[in-house]
C-alpha cells in the first residue's frame, strides 16, 4: 500500500503539468477497479520559514477592534506604511517592510490616541474590568488586571510576569505624576502599542519534541498564523487558551481549533481580506473615474463595485462552498441601487442577490465592474491592464514591465483611432513592445465591450468591437469563451494555492522548497472539488504550516529568489521573458 | 489575582516631580542648533535653516521650457510662464544629466531615484541608498517635533520619494484632515503661547521607552539576521522618539509666522488636475504652517508621481499616457496636450514658492531661510530621456544662495545640485553620488561668496 501511495505520488507529480483531468481519471479508474484511492501523504520535508511580519493596516485596525471595539478602532487611521506588493500580495510584503523613524513617531501618536480613548469616560466602564479605589491615584491591582488581559490580547501571548510588573509600574508612576489613575493606565497601554512585538507578528520557534533536531513554531505563533490566515485578526481568547494548553500541538486539538475558526462568521472577514489583497483592490483607495466621461460613476459606485465582488466571492466560496473555478463563469452575484445604473438593470433598495440573464454578456469575476474599472484608466478602458491583471492576479504569471531603454519615439497614436485595438496596433507594430502586448492584449481586447467604468457598450466611437481572442492556446469567440478559458486554465487552481499558502505562512513561497508541498495541496484541492474551506483546512492542519524550516535550510533559502527582499531581488538583472512563478 | 512584585531591582524612572508644571525642565541647547549658520533674530536667537523637496512628473517640453538666456533675468518660455511671479526666488537648472552607467534606463524611475539618492537603480523595485531628505534630516531634523514630514497632492499613500532604505519608505500624508490632526492635534505645543507647562505625560512616555526597548532587545534575540536589521531600524525610531520627547519638555521658541489654521475638509479621491491643484494647495498650506511653527525643518511635497496620472477634463489621456501617445505637433514643435499638464505643474510650483515667501520671518521670509530642491523623473518623457533633466531650487538658505538664475549644467551630473544642497545644510560630505553620478563639484554659480 505504501508503495502504491508512493507510486501514485510520483504519478501525480508528473501528471500535474498535463492538468487535473488526468488525475481525476486516474482516481476514478482506481475506484472503478474496486480499490480505494490512497491519499498521498504531505511531503516529509514540508516546513515554512520563520517570519517577522509587520501588521497590515487592516490587521492593526482589526486588533484594536477585537480588543477595544469598533468605535475605538475607527477613531484612528492605522499608522502602518504601505506595503510593496510582493509575489502578488501586499501581505507578502509585510515580511520585508521596514519602519522608518517617521513611521515610529506615527505609531506612537496613534497609540496615544487609542489609549486616551480607551480610558475616556465614555469607554472606561466597558473596557476596564475594575475601578480604582481613587481616581486620582495609582491602583496597582486594577492596573495589573487590565494590562494583563489587554496585553495578552494585543501581544497575542500572555505577558511574562516581569513585563506585566513593569507595565504596572509605568501605570503607577504615571498616575502619581498626572494625579489620574486613567491617565496612568493610558500611558502604560501606549507602551504596549509602541512595542515591536505588537506591531510585528514575530514567529518564534522551539525544538520539536517529536523530532529533536527539527524546530516547530511555538503554540502562540501557530495561533497567530491561524488567526491572521482565517480571520485577518489576532487570536481570540479561546485560541490563546488552546495555545496555552498545548492543544495546538496535538493533531486533534489543532483540528478542533481550526474547525471552530472555519465555522465562525469571522471566516468571511478573513477571506474578504485575502481576496481583496489578491485582486489588488487596494487600488480602490485612490481610484476615481473622470466625471465628464463616466458621469454615472461616483466614489460610492466604486465602493459598491468592490463590495459586489467580495460578496460574490464569499457567497460562492464560503456560503455555498462552490467550485473555485466557477467564480469565473457564475451568473450569480449581488446588486445595489448604486451599481444598477452601471449594469443598466432594475433592482431593489439595498444589497440583493442577483443573477445575470442567460443572454447577458456578464458572467464571472472578469465581467464585474470592479475588475473592469480597476484595470482601466480614469478616462478609458485598457485591454493591456486587464490582460495583465488576469495573468498576474489569477494565473500567477508575471508580465514584464516595458523593457528598459525601449524606444518610444516611433510610438505615435493614430489620432483617428476609434477603438483600443486600433490604438494598440501602434504598439504591436513595434517589435520591442509587441512581445509583452501580445501576452496581455488578446484577452484584454475581449473585454472591450466594457468601457473604462465597466459599463457595457456595443461599439466604441461607432466602430464594431472585435472580441474573439486566445488565452494560452485556447481560442474563443466571445466573453463567455474567455470566461471558460480562464475557468479551465491549468494555472488557475495552482495560483490560488500558491497565494493562499504564501498568505498563511506570511511571505512568498519558495519554488525550491515549497514545490512539492504546493503540489500536494493542489492535488487535494482538486480532489476536494476545488472547495476553498477544504483547502484552508488542509493548509492550516498541514505540517508545513507549523513546522519551521531548519536554520541551515533557512540560510540556504535566503539565497533563493522568492524570499529575498524586494530590494535585493531587484538588484538582479530583469529578464525580458515572461516569467511564470509557478 | 496574583500579587504583583513591587520590588523591581532597577529604578528606571526619572526623579523629579512635574505635577502640573511646577518645575521647568530645562534641556541644553542642542548642538545642531548651534552649529547652523543661519542668520539671527534681533535678540541673537538663530533662525533655523530648512530643507524642502518638491516633485513633479514627466519632465518638460524642451523647446518651450528651457530659456534661451542663462544667468539672471532669464526669459520665461511659455511652458514655465507661470513662474513669473516667483522668478526672483528660484533657480532653474537645465542641461544637467542623470547617468545610468551599466544599469538599465528604467522608465520613470531611474531619473528621480538618481536625483534623490545619487545612485542609479538596477530594477524597478530597487530603491538604493537613502534619499537626500533623509540624510539632511539626520543633520538638521533633530531639534523639532518631527524629523521630517512628507505630503502628497495625489491622495495616494503610496506616492513618496522619501525613503530610508529599499524597504523603508516614509509614507506621505495624503489626507488634508489627517495631516491637520497630526500636526495640530494632541501633542502640538503652540510656540507663541504665553505660558508653557511641561506635560507630565511626556516625561512618563520617555521613561516607558526604556522598558519598551528592553522588551525589543529580548525579541531581537529570536530573529534571523534580516529581521534583526528591521528591528534595529525600529530601535532607531524609538531612540528618535526619545529625542522628540525631550524637546516637548522644553519651552519652544516663539515663531512669529505661526498661527492656527482651521481644520480642513477632506477631498474626494481622483487625479483631475483641478482637484490635484486644490489638494496640493491645502497640503502646502498645512505643511508650510508646520514649518513656520517649527514642527519640522525638513519637508517633502509631492505634486505628481513619476507615472503621473493627472487627468484633463474632456481629454481621454492621463498625463503619462499623453506623453507617449500624443504626437509632437509639427507646427508647434511640441505635444500641446502634454504641455498643458506640465504648465499646470508649474502653476503649482509657483504657488508653493510664493507660499513660502509669504511667511514673514525675521527681516525676510520663510523662503529666505530655506533651500528647496525640486526634481522630476524624465526630461523628454515621450522617449524616457533622462539627459538634460530639468531641476529647480528655491530660497536663499539664509542668504547663502543667489536666486533668479538659469544655470546651464553643460552635461555635468544633476547630482551636483543635491550635493550643493547637502553642503548648504551642513553635511560633512566630500562628494555625493555613485559612478558617473558621483560629484564633488558644487554649483558655484549660485553660491554667495
Amino acid at each position: 500500500m505504501v508503495k502504491q501511495a508512493e507510486m501514485m505520488n510520483t504519478v501525480l507529480a508528473k501528471t500535474k503539468a498535463a492538468g487535473s483531468v488526468m488525475l481525476m481519471l486516474f482516481a476514478v479508474l482506481l475506484v472503478a477497479c474496486g480499490q480505494q484511492p490512497s491519499e498521498p501523504a504531505e511531503p516529509e520535508t514540508a516546513a515554512s520559514p520563520l517570519r517577522t511580519r509587520l501588521l497590515t493596516g487592516e490587521q492593526y485596525s482589526n486588533t484594536i477592534a477585537a480588543v477595544f471595539g469598533d468605535d475605538v478602532a475607527n477613531s484612528v487611521l492605522p499608522p502602518i506604511p504601505p506595503m510593496d506588493r510582493t509575489d502578488g500580495l501586499l501581505a507578502s510584503g509585510t515580511a520585508f517592510v521596514g519602519v522608518t523613524s517617521d513611521q515610529v513617531s506615527q505609531i506612537q501618536q496613534t497609540g496615544a490616541a487609542i489609549a486616551a480613548r480607551v480610558v475616556d469616560e465614555e469607554h472606561r466602564d466597558f473596557l476596564i474590568p475594575c475601578s480604582p479605589e481613587s481616581i486620582a491615584a495609582a491602583d496597582t491591582t486594577c492596573a495589573g488586571l487590565f494590562l494583563g488581559e489587554a496585553g495578552r490580547l494585543l501581544l497575542r501571548r500572555p505577558l511574562e510576569e516581569s513585563r506585566l510588573a513593569e507595565l504596572v509600574q509605568i501605570a503607577d508612576y504615571a498616575a502619581e505624576q498626572t494625579e489620574d489613575f486613567y491617565d496612568g493606565l493610558a500611558l502604560a497601554l501606549e507602551a504596549i502599542l509602541i512595542s515591536p512585538d505588537f506591531v510585528f507578528i514575530a514567529d518564534r520557534a522551539e525544538p520539536d519534541p517529536e523530532a529533536p533536531e527539527q524546530e516547530r513554531l511555538d503554540s502562540y505563533s501557530v495561533a497567530s498564523r491561524l488567526s491572521f490566515l482565517l480571520w485577518n485578526a489576532p487570536p481570540d481568547d479561546a485560541l490563546l487558551q488552546a495555545a496555552e494548553s498545548g492543544e495546538l500541538h496535538t493533531e486533534e486539538g489543532l483540528a478542533r481549533s481550526v474547525d471552530r475558526m472555519l465555522a465562525s462568521a469571522r471566516l468571511e472577514e478573513g477571506m474578504r481580506a485575502f481576496f481583496d489583497d489578491l485582486m489588488t483592490f487596494d487600488e480602490f483607495e485612490s481610484l476615481a473615474k473622470d466625471p465628464n466621461v463616466y458621469p454615472m460613476v461616483t466614489g460610492t459606485t466604486l465602493e459598491h463595485a468592490r463590495e459586489q465582488t467580495l460578496r460574490t466571492v464569499i457567497d460562492h466560496l464560503i456560503t455555498r462552498e462552490e467550485d473555485y473555478r466557477d467564480l469565473f463563469t457564475t451568473k450569480k452575484t449581488f446588486m445595489s441601487m448604486q451599481l444598477a445604473t452601471v449594469y443598466d438593470t432594475p433592482t431593489r433598495q439595498g444589497w440583493v442577490p442577483f443573477e445575470f440573464e442567460e443572454d447577458s454578456p456578464r458572467l464571472g469575476l472578469l465581467t464585474h465592474v470592479s475588475f473592469l474599472a480597476v484595470n482601466s484608466h480614469s478616462v478609458r478602458s485598457s485591454p493591456t491592464l486587464r490582460g495583465k491583471a488576469l495573468r498576474e492576479t489569477f494565473l500567477c504569471q508575471k508580465v514584464p514591465d516595458p523593457p528598459p531603454d525601449v524606444d518610444f519615439s516611433a510610438l505615435i497614436e493614430a489620432e483617428n483611432a476609434r477603438t483600443a485595438k486600433e490604438r494598440l496596433a501602434a504598439h504591436n507594430s513595434n517589435p520591442s513592445c509587441a512581445g509583452c502586448h501580445l501576452v496581455t492584449d488578446p484577452m484584454g481586447l475581449s473585454l472591450e465591450n466594457f468601457d473604462g467604468a465597466g459599463r457595457f457598450r456595443e461599439t466604441e466611437n461607432g466602430a464594431e468591437l472585435e472580441i474573439a481572442g486566445e488565452l494560452d492556446g485556447i481560442f474563443y469567440e466571445d466573453i463567455a469563451g474567455l470566461a471558460q478559458a480562464t475557468r479551465n486554465h491549468p494555472k488557475l487552481s495552482s495560483c490560488l494555492v500558491n497565494r493562499l499558502y504564501a498568505y498563511g505562512t506570511g511571505g512568498p513561497v519558495s519554488l525550491r522548497h515549497d514545490r512539492d508541498t504546493l503540489a500536494w495541496f493542489e492535488d487535494r484541492f482538486v480532489a476536494n472539488g476545488y472547495k476553498l474551506p477544504a483547502l484552508l483546512r488542509d493548509i492550516a492542519l498541514s505540517g508545513a504550516f507549523s513546522s519551521v524550516r531548519s536554520a541551515e535550510t533557512r540560510g540556504n533559502i535566503e539565497d533563493s529568489f522568492p524570499i529575498k527582499s524586494p530590494a535585493e531581488r531587484a538588484s538582479a538583472q530583469p529578464s525580458l521573458a515572461s516569467v511564470e512563478n509557478q | 489575582m496574583k500579587k504583583l512584585d513591587q520590588k523591581l531591582s532597577r529604578r528606571r524612572f526619572l526623579k523629579g516631580t512635574l505635577h502640573g508644571g511646577a518645575v521647568s525642565v530645562g534641556l541644553p541647547l542642542l548642538n545642531v542648533f548651534l552649529n547652523e549658520n543661519g542668520t539671527a533674530y534681533a535678540d541673537g536667537m538663530p533662525i533655523p535653516q530648512r530643507f524642502g523637496t518638491w516633485s513633479w512628473g514627466l519632465g518638460m517640453s524642451e523647446s518651450i521650457f528651457v530659456p534661451k538666456k542663462t544667468g539672471p533675468n532669464f526669459d520665461l518660455p511659455e511652458e514655465i510662464a507661470a513662474l513669473a511671479p516667483v522668478q526672483e526666488h528660484i533657480n532653474l537648472y537645465t542641461n544637467f544629466h542623470v547617468f545610468k552607467d551599466d544599469a538599465p534606463n528604467l522608465c520613470h524611475h531611474s531619473g528621480w531615484v538618481v536625483l534623490r539618492s545619487g545612485i542609479a537603480p538596477t530594477a524597478r523595485e530597487n530603491r538604493p541608498g537613502e534619499t537626500i531628505d533623509v540624510s539632511v534630516a539626520r543633520q538638521i531634523g533633530n531639534a523639532t517635533r518631527f524629523r521630517s514630514l512628507s505630503a502628497t497632492a495625489t491622495g495616494d499613500v503610496r506616492d513618496s520619494f522619501s525613503y530610508e532604505g529599499g524597504n523603508s519608505v516614509n509614507a506621505p500624508e495624503w489626507s488634508p484632515l489627517r495631516f491637520y490632526q497630526r500636526l495640530f492635534g494632541d501633542g502640538f505645543q503652540d510656540p507663541n503661547a504665553a505660558t508653557f507647562t511641561p506635560d507630565p505625560r511626556v516625561m512618563v512616555r520617555k521613561s516607558a521607552l526604556t522598558a519598551v526597548q528592553e522588551e525589543a532587545q529580548k525579541l531581537e534575540k529570536s530573529l534571523g539576521a534580516e529581521d534583526r536589521q528591521r528591528l534595529d531600524q525600529y530601535f532607531t525610531g524609538l531612540r528618535d522618539l526619545e529625542r522628540r520627547f525631550d524637546l516637548q519638555l522644553t519651552k519652544p521658541d516663539p515663531r512669529e509666522a505661526c498661527v492656527m489654521l482651521e481644520e480642513p475638509m477632506d477631498l474626494p479621491t481622483g487625479l483631475d488636475a483641478d482637484l490635484v491643484a486644490k489638494r496640493h494647495r491645502m497640503m502646502t498650506d498645512l505643511m508650510l504652517m508646520a514649518v513656520a511653527c517649527d514642527q519640522t525643518r525638513v519637508f517633502n511635497m509631492f505634486y505628481a508621481s513619476a507615472f503621473s496620472a493627472t487627468t484633463q477634463p474632456g481629454y481621454d489621456k492621463p498625463h503619462h499616457t499623453a506623453t507617449h501617445e500624443e504626437a509632437v505637433d509639427p507646427v508647434l514643435g511640441y505635444q500641446p496636450r502634454t504641455s498643458w499638464y506640465t504648465r499646470r505643474a508649474m502653476e503649482e510650483w509657483a504657488y508653493y514658492v510664493q507660499a513660502l515667501a509669504d511667511f514673514k520671518e525675521g527681516d525676510g521670509s520663510l523662503l529666505d531661510n530655506s533651500f528647496i530642491y525640486a526634481t522630476t523623473d524624465q526630461s523628454f518623457a515621450k522617449i524616457h530621456a533622462i539627459d538634460g533633466i530639468p531641476m529647480f531650487s528655491a530660497g536663499t538658505a539664509g542668504g547663502r544662495v543667489k536666486t533668479g538664475l538659469h544655470i546651464d549644467g553643460a552635461g555635468s551630473p544633476g547630482c551636483r545640485l543635491g550635493y550643493t544642497a547637502q553642503k548648504l545644510m551642513g553635511l560633512d560630505i566630500e562628494n555625493w553620488g555613485d559612478k558617473s553620478n558621483n560629484t564633488s563639484s558644487d554649483i558655484g554659480e549660485i553660491l554667495v561668496t
